[in-house]
Order: C-alpha cells, then structure tokens, then sequence
C-alpha cells in the first residue's frame, strides 16, 4: 500500500510505497497504476511507476495536488487483477562478439560461464518497470550469487539488443545507447517498435519474461 | 503550386517542436514539445492557428529559410535578431510582429539575443507526420517529424495548408530575465548536509555548457550528499534538480529520460520553467525556497498574463 503522498514540485505527486525492491512491492505500484491510467483522469499527463514509487504528473490547469491526491487515496485498486500476466520468451545469443563482459562476469561472481548461462536462463523474471530509453524493460531478480555493480567506466555506446545485468536486475537494452551494465548476449527480437502507436512495448509492467538460448545460426536467421 | 520552405542554413539546434507527447512516460518515451511553453503559444496566436500547432524551435543560431509559394504571414517570438530579404530590399525583423512573405523571400534568423530559444510559426501548416500524437522531435531519443533529426541544410519542408486570416498583427512584449529561480524543496532534501541545504539557497550557480533539451548542468558549490548518492531508480519531471555524486545539480528540461537514480534536492516551479530554459551558458542563477500553495498561486499569475498577451491580438 502506498506509504505516503508528497508532492514532487508543483504539477506531480509522489507515491511512496517504501523502500525495499520486491515484486509485491512493485505488484501494489502497478496496480495503482493500472487503475489510474483505465479511468483516463481529466489533467493527468504522466504515471511513471517504478520499483517502489509511482510518479504522477498533471497539468496546472486543469488540477492540482489537492484533488490528484484525493482521488488516489480514494482509489480501489483491489479491483484490479493482476494474474493476467502475460509470459514473453526473448532469445538470447551468447557468442563472444554479443557476450561483452562475461570474463569480467566470471571473475567477479567466481563463476564458470557455464554456470553463470544455467543461472541466467532457467528462471522467470518479473518486469518491474520500463523506460530510461523508450521500452527498456527492468527484469528481476537474479540469485544473490549472479548479482554485481555496474562497470566502473560505463561504456559510450551499448549495441541495440543487449542484455546487461546489474545487481538484482536483468535490462534489455533497446537502443544503442550509453551504459554501465555488464552485457551477457543480444537479442534478435524487437522489444520497442516505434511504428506501433498502440502499444510499441513488447514487454510491460508485471509482464514475466524468460530467456531462451539461441545459436549464432539462429539468431542470424531470425528476422529473415 | 506547392509551398514550402528551403533551409539554406540550418542553424545549431533547429526542431519542429509543438506541446509534446503525453501519457507516455510509463513506456519510456520523454514528454519533449517546445521548451518555452509561452514563447510557442504567443507564436501561434499572433498568426491566427490553434495554439498547439507545430513550429519551427531554434536554439542560438537559427536558420536561414528561403520561402517558395504564394504569399504567407510568419512570426518570430523570443528575444531573437533576424532579417527579411525581400529581392534588394532587407528589413530588420521585430520579434511579436507578423509579416507577409513572397515567392522568393529569405528570413534569416542571425541569433537569440542573451537567451537560447526562439519559435518561428506561419499562419498555416507544415506536412508533418504525427508519432503518439505530436510531431515534437526528440533527436536522442530519434523520435518525431524529420526523423527524429534536427534540420539539415538544403532540406525542403512542404506547407500543406495556408489559413487565411488578417496580416499585421503584433503584441507589446518583452522576455525579462530571471536571475532567482523559485524551487519546492525536493523529496530527497534530508540527503543533504545542513551546510550545503543553506548554500543551495544562498549561493550563486552558473549555467555550464552541458546544457540541452534533455538538461541544464550548473555549476558551483559542491552540494555534499551524507545519506545515499545513488537512489533505487524512480520517476522524474521537468524542473526536477538532481545532485548526483559530483555535488553538482543537474536540471532536468523537456526532453529528460523518464526515470533516474540521483538524489532530487528541489523541483523549479512551473510558473519558472520557460525563464529558467531561456538562460544562456554562463547565466548566473540563484534558488529561493517556495512552498506549494505559493507556487500554485504564480502559476496561475504566469497563465493569466499569457492569456493578457494573447487577448492583445
């Protein structure tokens, strides 16, 4: 449940849901969020829900704090059902050329590449959040013994279709963009395509995502 | 005939921008539209258009446009130096005042005066295409009209409609500028050490290079963290001022990523915002602490004033 509403500035609320990064947590945010963006509010222009918090901006003129905050300490969002998940399998190559950092991977987790695959791909993840870059998706949570931090120096262009990982999460990134994630494999699939007006995501909020392994052979003949 | 203008020199930063996209942050997709809101709106109301339609944004340098078709009224809001060739004849170009163009006509838009933006609109329509509802470009995001890119020299933009109405139409006024930045204390504020609380609002900040649509970096004191420099990564809006590890707070604008893990020490009201994107690198800055109920009550002061501007047409 929401742990407080404070403003963030004069044309945004800021939904506290505590702390801690777990997927109950970030369930309750989605929820609100969900229920919010159906009623299609008058003066709402953005809900930004992350790991615990979900951001809601609105336009000065048409409404304000007072009557935002209202209607979401009086929104019911028990009535919204959230085990309508959708499950996305993405495939992932792991050739050297697409595995930038898995020597680093192996040296900070004391893993064998072998095990640090096993771990990565026989499991589910939830996506906390999406955005950054349009349609990254947030994906979590690795094991305790495959978490790490970023690299010290992030690199000034990751390729398109990246995975990366950092600490409790897996990212996808959907353009070649900056970034300091340790990039495991690339993706062939589009996760973001902005030719699609309605919904250019291919993975949202509270979607389950699972990797695939793929060959080299594979992933080149995958958009054919 | 067709109409359209050629861009003889495309200037720094040269966009089509219009009130940007919404209810889109949830996917990753920044709100972008033209960063000074009133600036835009005078623009298409001294020409006679909706006040949401597209226009031409230009940052420092702007174009040189060359204008082919049947004649056509432009304006030019913002502090901004320009001149009209009109064969041999040039005219000194006012801003707020509407001319009429001919087949022929160059406008050459020289610079902004002291501040960074300036809008261009003509009394009628550029065929644009739409992306999630508006046509604002975001280049980094590679997202909107021209491709996601700013304007090139020699590109071609097709007017598609002309709506005829009345030539001759100006507003008195003038850009003041803001030198004290109003600011509602941010939701990470404790993060700060009480020395560097005091100096935020006390000290002077000045606007460094690394300023563009997506964000205003400043610099000066060293504002020192004493709790966590790094936050579990969450939402952000425009005015949102993040200090990350440096100590050097950083403004988020128009075109910001959606979410970010920096610490928020403040947020510049909305009645600020189009001041604040107005100052130019090396533009010295002070923030004055503001409650809500107050900045709510400038909003609506900034809006009525606009609407003032407008019902001077």
């Amino acid at each position: 449940m929401i742990k407080n509403i404070s403003n963030l500035g004069d044309a945004a609320l800021y939904c506290d849901f505590g702390d801690e990064v777990n997927k109950d947590i970030n369930s309750q945010v989605i929820k609100y969020f969900r229920s919010l963006k159906e009623k299609n509010i008058e003066g709402i222009i953005n809900l930004t829900p992350s790991y615990n918090k979900l951001i809601i901006s609105f336009d000065l003129n048409k409404t304000n704090f007072k009557e935002i905050k209202k209607l979401v300490e009086n929104d019911n969002v028990n009535e919204i059902e959230m085990n309508s998940v959708k499950i996305i399998e993405i495939p992932v190559c792991c050739e050297d050329t697409f595995a930038l950092d898995i020597e680093r991977l192996e040296t900070k987790l004391s893993l064998k590449r072998e095990k640090i695959y096993e771990n990565f791909f026989n499991k589910d993840y939830f996506c906390y959040m999406t955005g950054f870059i349009a349609g990254m998706p947030f994906l979590g949570d690795l094991e305790k013994n495959m978490r790490l931090n970023r690299l010290e120096t992030p690199r000034v262009k990751v390729p398109k279709g990246s995975i990366g990982l950092t600490e409790q999460f897996a990212n996808i990134y959907t353009f070649e963009s900056p970034g300091g994630w340790n990039i495991i494999g690339n993706t062939p699939i589009k996760i973001f395509d902005s030719s699609k007006e309605e919904n250019p995501n291919l993975i949202n909020p509270g979607d389950t995502v699972n990797f695939k392994k793929i060959s080299l052979k594979e992933y080149n003949n995958f958009n054919d | 005939m067709i109409n359209y203008f050629e861009i003889v020199r495309a200037g720094i930063n040269t966009t089509f921008q219009d009130n940007g996209r919404k209810k889109l942050f949830h996917i990753g997709i920044p709100l972008s539209g033209a960063m000074d809101q009133r600036n835009f709106r005078l623009a298409n109301s001294i020409v006679g258009n909706k006040v949401n339609n597209p226009v031409i944004e230009f940052a420092y340098q702007g174009p040189v446009i060359r204008y082919r078709g049947d004649k056509i009224n432009f304006v030019i809001t913002g502090d901004v130096i320009f001149k009209i060739t009109k064969g041999k004849k040039e005219i000194q170009g006012n801003s707020y005042e509407s001319y009429s163009i001919e087949d022929g006509d160059e406008i050459d838009i020289i610079s902004t005066n002291k501040s960074v933006y300036g809008y261009l609109a003509i009394n009628g329509e550029f065929n644009l295409k739409l992306q999630w509802g508006s046509c604002s470009t975001n280049t980094k995001a590679i997202i909107g009209s021209n491709n996601g890119e700013k304007f090139k020299d020699g590109q071609k933009f097709e007017i598609k409609k002309i709506n005829l109405n009345q030539i001759g139409k100006k507003i008195d006024y003038i850009n003041t500028k803001i030198e004290k930045i109003r600011v509602i204390k941010g939701t990470n504020f404790n993060y700060f050490s009480d020395q560097s609380k005091k100096i935020f609002f006390e000290k002077e900040f000045t606007v460094s290079k690394l300023t563009d649509r997506m964000g205003m970096r400043l610099e000066g004191p060293k504002i020192e963290n004493i709790v966590n420099t790094n936050i579990k990564s969450e939402g952000l809006v425009k005015g949102v001022i993040q200090v990350p590890a440096d100590g050097n707070p950083i403004i988020m604008l128009s075109d910001h990523g959606t979410i970010g893990g920096y610490p928020k020490i403040g947020v510049v009201i909305s009645a600020d915002y189009d001041k604040l994107v107005q100052l130019s690198p090396g533009s010295k800055i002070k923030f004055q602490e503001i409650n809500l109920s107050d900045a709510e009550t400038l909003f609506k002061l900034y809006e009525m004033e606009t609407q003032n501007l407008i019902s001077q047409l």
